[in-house]
């Protein structure tokens, strides 16, 4: 296996975070240290759910994106967003309102890439039928969740099904349509808008995960406001042959339980990240019976709680569901609708492999590994348990482990300060100096501007 | 290495904690995933024992290079026949316990199954000792 480093989409904007520890708590993998005042990501650990970024009081986390303006070198130009999309705007503006806008501001084509769902239904339907593949099947869709799968689970990356998610089915699905038009590959420019960091790490990971199938990523907010811009209160031309091959499965898929009614006599569906991780170690103790298909989702609410979304999740919901309600079963719309090769199709679907990534926070030697988890143990007995994060590490046991790692100091812990400047083993002036290096010295300024002031609680 | 956990008798809700500490603490020594799940369904299958039928216990772990031991010790009924409880099925727990999902007769067996060696230990009206062994290669 060859060892790389993976993209990330998230960064830390210096100026605005406060090293106020929201993020280093919430973590679910433990990837976030304060230094010097600052949270900084240790990207081997890190999954990309997106957890800080939602908790950031000061909105410190940000995201990398394409510009809009690159879409402007295509003859076609593709927008392909999940289904999720429609529900953020307010219930006034319908779908072609909607469609429309986003041709104003530059795009010409539209896709839901829900579309056409029969073809992945059927696919991951043969997959978990088959007696080789390992129970229970669990799906792909969700980024964030295989990342963690492969770096937390490495035992259950097995159970990954081994095929891809809507966004690309979709993305060759345009891709085949435009060609038979006559289209060339090059003039089209498919742009992916987004309601999640992770899926913009491993659409630009280098290597080893995919190959890039679209040309650019935008984030869903970001779309969202340009449309809200330009979108008209008049009636809007039919735009619904864009969306012939959209069923009532695909406006659901991205919710939570979109996947797993479809799929398994006895199928399961967890949202929210912590929630997976306290599933997936049950799942690995083996104390989890009889399920054949598992949907698991990183955020709360599946993708209608995603980063990137506008508004608020459960009326995303809500206008989701009502939608669904008004599009046909996808085993009622006619395969004449999809016009392209459907098994040329159905074989971009397949993925070829997911390697475990697992990660080895002692190093990979054993009995240096045991050495440093036995001194850490010891460590742990030293340090106060109540996990206040003041050393900048977002547990006792996690900075026992950084301890052993020489990536912290006994002198982290402020209640070992106050206990050895108790003893008389360290000046007063140099046990603060030590928490100011730690924390900058803003940290200690009486300031009625700096976040968390009165009337401004988190 | 070596980690030390109580268990106390009668407590289903908290029954699974020792055996997964031990897979966080095997995961981090790279050993095969499938060794890792072995010791924890073994282990996993003598906490509820304990937890089904005895008053307390101990789990005392050893892990060095090549393999972990674990001796799981009891202070309970102790088992008065030995091939019996082997015996895959057959099961002296209570009612109450088998309707908590818990006691199908698997318990013994299954330890065996996912250990490289076992040794069983019993006094009636006393306790009972589980030793458990496995290698890493």
């Amino acid at each position: 296996m060859t060892e790389q480093t993976q993209y990330h989409a998230l960064k830390v904007d210096a100026i605005k975070c406060i090293g106020c520890t929201h993020c280093m708590k919430s973590c679910p993998t433990e990837a976030i240290r304060v230094i010097k005042g600052l949270a900084v990501i240790d990207h081997e650990s890190c999954v990309d759910c997106g957890q800080c970024h939602r908790v950031c009081p000061t909105n410190a986390f940000y995201v990398e994106q394409d510009d809009l303006a690159k879409i402007r070198g295509f003859k076609y130009r593709v927008i392909l967003f999940p289904s999720i999309m429609i529900g953020q705007f307010p219930e006034k503006y319908s779908e072609n309102q909607i469609y429309e806008g986003l041709m104003k501001i530059g795009f010409t084509h539209v896709y839901e890439v829900e579309q056409p769902l029969q073809l992945l239904i059927d696919s991951v339907k043969e997959y978990c039928a088959n007696p080789v593949n390992t129970k229970p099947a669990i799906s792909a869709y969700c980024p964030a969740i295989i990342r963690l799968i492969q770096s937390r689970y490495p035992s259950l990356t097995e159970n990954i099904i081994l095929r891809k998610a809507p966004y690309d089915l979709a993305a060759h699905f345009a891709i085949e349509r435009f060609m038979l038009e006559g289209a060339q590959r090059d003039e089209i420019g498919l742009f992916y808008a987004t309601p999640c960091i992770a899926k913009i790490a491993s659409v630009k990971s280098p290597g080893g995960e995919r190959e890039s199938i679209v040309d650019g990523i935008i984030n869903m907010n970001h779309l969202y406001n340009e449309v809200m811009k330009v979108i008209s209160e008049d009636e809007a031309e039919d735009h619904s042959i864009q969306r012939q091959n959209l069923s009532s499965e695909g406006v659901l898929w991205s919710l939570t339980r979109g996947e797993s009614r479809n799929f398994g006599s006895r199928s399961m569906a967890i949202d929210g990240i912590h929630n997976v991780v306290r599933f997936l170690e049950r799942l690995e103790n083996d104390q989890v019976k009889g399920i054949d298909f598992l949907e698991l989702r990183a955020c709360d609410q599946s993708c209608a709680g995603g980063i990137l979304l506008t508004g608020n999740r459960f009326m995303n919901v809500e206008r989701l569901e009502r939608r669904a309600r008004r599009y046909p079963l996808a085993k009622d719309i006619p395969f004449s609708n999809i016009k392209v090769d459907v098994e040329k199709l159905k074989q971009k679907l397949i993925i070829d492999s997911i390697h475990p990534k697992p990660v080895f926070i002692f190093g990979k030697d054993r009995i240096k590994a045991m050495e440093k988890i036995d001194r850490a143990q010891r460590i742990v007995c030293f340090l106060p348990g109540i996990d206040c994060g003041a050393c900048g590490a977002p547990n006792c046991h996690a900075l026992a482990d950084d301890m052993v790692n020489n990536k912290a100091k006994m002198s982290d812990c402020i209640f070992l300060q106050q206990m050895w400047e108790d003893e008389g083993r360290i000046t007063p002036n140099k046990a603060f100096l030590n928490v100011q290096k730690k924390w900058g010295t803003n940290r200690f300024k009486a300031d009625c501007n700096k976040k968390g002031r009165r009337n401004e609680g988190f | 290495m070596k980690l030390t956990f109580a268990i106390q008798g009668g407590d289903f809700i908290h029954a699974g904690h020792p055996s997964s500490e031990v897979k966080k603490v095997l995961k981090q020594l790279n050993i095969d995933n499938k060794i890792i799940k072995n010791v924890v369904i073994a282990l996993y299958e003598a906490e509820v024992n304990v937890v089904a039928h005895a008053y307390s216990g101990t789990v005392n772990v050893e892990i060095d290079e090549n393999k972990i031991t674990i001796l799981v010790t009891d202070e309970g009924p102790g088992i008065p026949d030995i091939d019996l409880a082997m015996k895959p099925g057959y099961s002296t727990a209570s009612k109450s316990v088998q309707e908590m999902g818990f006691g199908a007769g698997m318990g013994l067996p299954n330890i065996k199954k996912n250990t490289d060696e076992m040794w069983l230990e019993t006094e009636v009206g006393k306790g009972t000792k589980v030793k458990m062994l496995n290698y890493f290669s």
